[in-house]
C-alpha cells in the first residue's frame, strides 16, 4: 500500500508547491498507516530528487526517458496509472495546477478512482474517506466522500504548510517506455517570459483595479511589488481595458491565487474578484469608498485615494528595508 | 466538421448561496441560473469558428446533463446561436456520472471538436472535460486559451506557467477551455430568441452508471475578523502591522 504523489518539475527543478504536495502526501500516508511514494517524470538530478525526502517521501521514483519533451495528458496519465498499480496506491495526490487539472480527471476514469479536486486540508475522516473542498467559487465548502478503493486528490496551491522530517528516502530510477508515435500532442511554438515572479507562485501580490484610473498610474504598484519581491496582478476590467496584460487578471474567470499577502488597490471586491483571491492569508485593501465590499474580506484597510496613499506606502517600505 | 459544447447550468456568479435540509442541499429559491461562464465563452468561440465559412464548421451543438429545470439555460444557448441541443435527463450527481453520460452520446454521434469549461462555477471540480476524453480515448488539451482552425486542422493555445504554447493535436479532441478563448460572451439577439423556440432540443434518457463521490453537506466559510483601519496619512503603521502582527513581510 502507498500514497503516490506526482511531483512535476520545471526544467529539472522543484518548487515550493512540490514540497507542499509531498508534505501533504506524507501526512496522509501517516493517517492511512502507509508510506509516501513520490513520482517524478523526466530528467531530474539526484540532489534535487533527494529534497523530496526532506518532506516525508520514503521512496522517490524517478521515471526517465530522454525523449520526453512535451506534456501530453494521455501519456502522463498512463505512466502515473502504471505506477499507481505497481505501488498499490490507495491515494494519488497531484497539484491543483494546470498540469494536475489536466491529468487528474483522466486518471480518475482510468483507475475508476473518485476525484476530490482542489482540497485544502487533510481528509476529515478516513472511513468513509471524506474531504473538504471549496464550492461555489469560495462562497461555500463541501464535505465530499470518495466511495472508491483508490482515491485521487488535487491539492490547492499554498494551502498546506511545509512539514520537514528527517530524510530517510531511497531513490529508484526507472527508465520508462516512451513511444514518440503514441504522443498525440505536438507543440509548435512556446512563448515564455522569464525572470518574472509567477503570479501563482508569489508569496505577496500587489493588485490594482479600475480605481487606479489608467495604465499610466501603475508605477507605484510595480515599485511596491519590486520592493516586496511580489508579483503584480489586476482585476478583470483592468486587463479588459488593456491597462495590464491578461496573465495578471485574477478572479473567478482569471487566475485563482492564494498568496500570504494580497494588496487590493482600487478594487471594489466583487464576488467574482474575491473568488480568485479569498484564500489569501491576509488581504490589505486601499479604497476611497469605506463601504466597498473589499473591506469585508480584508484584515487591514486604508480608506483613501490610491494616488496619494501609494507613494507614502512605498516610502514607508523603503524606510523599513533600509533603502 | 461538427463542434459540441458541453454546458453546465449554474447559479449566477453574484449569488449569495444558502443551504437547506440540514445544509445538505442548495437553497434554490430566488436563484438566477446561467450558462457556466467558461461554457458561454466556449460557445461564443465555436460560433465564431462557424461564422467564418472557410473553416468548414457545419454545426454547433450544445449538450447538458440535467433535469427539465435547466431547459431555459439550454434555450439561451440556442438563442445565442447553437444549432441544436441535447439534454440527458438526469440529476448530475458527480463529474464521473456526467462525463459518462456525455461519452455515451458522443459515441453514438461523433463530433470533431468537443469544448468543455475548465471548471463549473458551482462545484469547481475541473473534472468533466478530462474524464470525458478518457472515456472516449480521445486526446485532451487543458488550460486552453485559444482555438483556431487552419487548413482543416485544429490549432490550440495552451497556457503554461509563465507563458503559452501553441499545440496541435489530431481530431477528435476535447479542448478544456479557460479565459482568453473569446473576448466577451455573445449575447442573444431578439431574432435568436425567437428562433430558439423552434430549434431541436432532444431529450435522452440517462445511461446506467454509478457516481464515485457524494456530497455529504455544505459549510459556509468562516467569517474573517473585522478589518483594521489604518490612517491614510500614516501607511508606516500598516507596514509595522504586517511585520509584527501578521508577520508576513
Ligand atoms: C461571469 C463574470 C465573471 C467575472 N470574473 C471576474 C474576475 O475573474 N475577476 C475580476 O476582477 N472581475 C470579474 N468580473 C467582474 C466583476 O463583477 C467586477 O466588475 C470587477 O471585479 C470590478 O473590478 P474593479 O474592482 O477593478 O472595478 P470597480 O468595481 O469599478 O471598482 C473600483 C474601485 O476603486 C475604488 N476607487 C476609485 N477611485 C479610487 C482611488 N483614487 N483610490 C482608491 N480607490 C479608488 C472605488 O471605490 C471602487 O471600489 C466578472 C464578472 C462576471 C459577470
Amino acid at each position: 500500500m502507498s500514497v503516490l504523489i506526482f511531483v512535476e518539475n520545471w526544467d529539472g527543478k522543484f518548487k515550493k508547491l512540490s514540497f507542499e504536495l509531498v508534505s501533504y502526501g506524507a501526512k496522509l500516508a501517516e493517517m492511512l498507516n502507509t508510506e509516501a511514494v513520490a513520482l517524478s517524470i523526466g530528467n531530474v538530478i539526484n540532489s534535487e530528487l533527494e529534497k523530496l525526502g526532506n518532506f516525508g517521501a520514503k521512496k522517490i521514483i524517478s521515471a526517465v526517458n530522454n525523449s520526453i519533451n512535451v506534456f501530453d495528458s494521455e501519456v502522463y496519465t498512463s505512466i502515473i496509472a502504471g505506477f499507481a498499480k505497481q505501488e498499490d496506491a490507495k491515494v494519488v495526490v497531484l497539484s491543483h495546477n494546470n498540469t494536475g487539472k489536466a491529468i487528474a480527471p483522466r486518471l480518475s476514469v482510468q483507475l475508476k478512482a473518485g476525484l476530490g479536486s482542489g482540497v485544502s486540508k487533510l481528509p476529515q475522516r478516513i472511513d468513509p474517506f471524506m474531504v473538504y473542498k471549496k464550492v461555489f467559487s469560495g462562497n461555500a465548502f463541501s464535505n465530499l466522500t470518495i466511495n472508491t478503493g483508490i482515491k485521487i486528490l488535487t491539492l490547492a496551491q499554498n494551502s498546506f504548510e511545509l512539514v520537514e522530517t528527517p530524510n530517510n528516502s531511497i531513490i529508484n530510477e526507472i527508465s520508462i517506455d516512451w513511444n514518440p508515435s503514441s504522443v498525440k500532442t505536438t507543440v509548435t511554438e512556446v512563448q515564455k517570459q522569464s525572470g518574472k515572479i509567477l503570479l501563482t507562485d508569489a508569496d505577496i501580490v500587489v493588485s490594482g483595479g479600475r480605481g487606479m484610473k489608467s495604465s499610466e498610474n501603475w508605477g507605484p504598484i510595480v515599485e511596491l511589488a519590486d520592493l516586496l519581491g511580489a508579483a503584480t496582478a489586476c482585476s478583470r476590467p483592468v486587463s479588459d481595458e488593456g491597462w495590464r496584460p491578461h496573465e495578471e487578471h485574477t478572479g473567478q474567470t482569471g487566475k485563482i491565487i492564494a498568496p500570504n499577502l494580497y494588496f487590493a488597490i482600487g478594487i471594489s471586491g466583487a464576488t467574482q474578484h474575491l473568488a480568485g483571491v479569498s484564500s489569501s492569508k491576509f488581504i490589505v485593501a486601499i479604497n476611497t469608498d469605506k463601504d466597498a465590499p473589499i473591506f469585508s474580506a480584508a484584515q487591514y484597510g486604508i480608506i483613501g485615494d490610491a494616488s496619494k496613499v501609494l507613494p507614502k506606502l512605498v516610502e514607508a517600505v523603503k524606510v523599513v528595508k533600509g533603502i | 466538421m461538427k463542434i459540441l459544447v458541453c454546458i453546465s447550468n449554474v447559479p449566477d456568479t453574484t449569488t449569495k448561496v444558502k443551504f437547506v435540509d440540514d445544509k445538505k442541499k442548495l437553497d434554490t429559491a430566488g436563484i438566477q441560473w446561467i450558462i457556466n461562464p467558461w461554457d458561454e465563452l466556449s460557445l461564443t468561440r465555436a460560433l465564431e469558428l462557424k461564422d467564418d465559412t472557410t473553416n468548414g464548421v457545419q454545426s454547433v451543438t450544445v449538450a447538458h446533463v440535467g433535469l427539465i429545470g435547466a431547459e431555459p439555460t439550454i434555450r439561451k444557448a440556442l438563442a445565442i446561436g447553437a444549432d441544436d441541443a441535447i439534454r440527458i435527463n438526469a440529476d448530475p450527481s458527480d463529474a464521473y456520472f456526467v462525463a459518462f453520460q456525455l461519452a455515451q452520446v458522443i459515441k453514438s454521434e461523433p463530433y470533431d471538436i468537443i469544448l468543455c469549461g475548465i471548471e463549473s462555477s458551482d462545484f469547481n471540480g475541473s473534472a468533466v472535460g478530462g474524464m470525458l476524453a478518457e472515456f472516449l480515448g480521445y486526446p485532451s488539451v487543458s488550460s486552453v486559451s485559444g482555438v483556431g482552425i487552419v487548413d482543416g486542422k485544429i490549432i490550440i493555445n495552451r497556457e503554461i506557467d509563465g507563458g503559452k504554447e501553441i499545440v496541435s493535436v489530431p481530431m477528435p479532441v476535447v479542448a478544456i477551455v479557460q479565459k482568453g478563448i473569446a473576448k466577451e460572451p455573445r449575447i442573444a439577439a431578439m431574432r435568436g430568441i425567437m428562433m430558439a423556440r423552434t430549434k431541436p432540443l432532444r431529450v435522452i434518457e440517462p445511461f446506467e452508471v454509478e457516481s464515485l463521490t457524494t456530497v455529504i453537506n455544505f459549510e459556509m466559510p468562516t467569517p474573517r475578523a473585522a478589518c483594521k483601519f489604518i490612517d491614510a496619512e500614516n501607511p508606516r503603521q500598516l507596514i509595522e502591522l504586517l511585520q509584527n502582527e501578521a508577520k508576513i513581510i
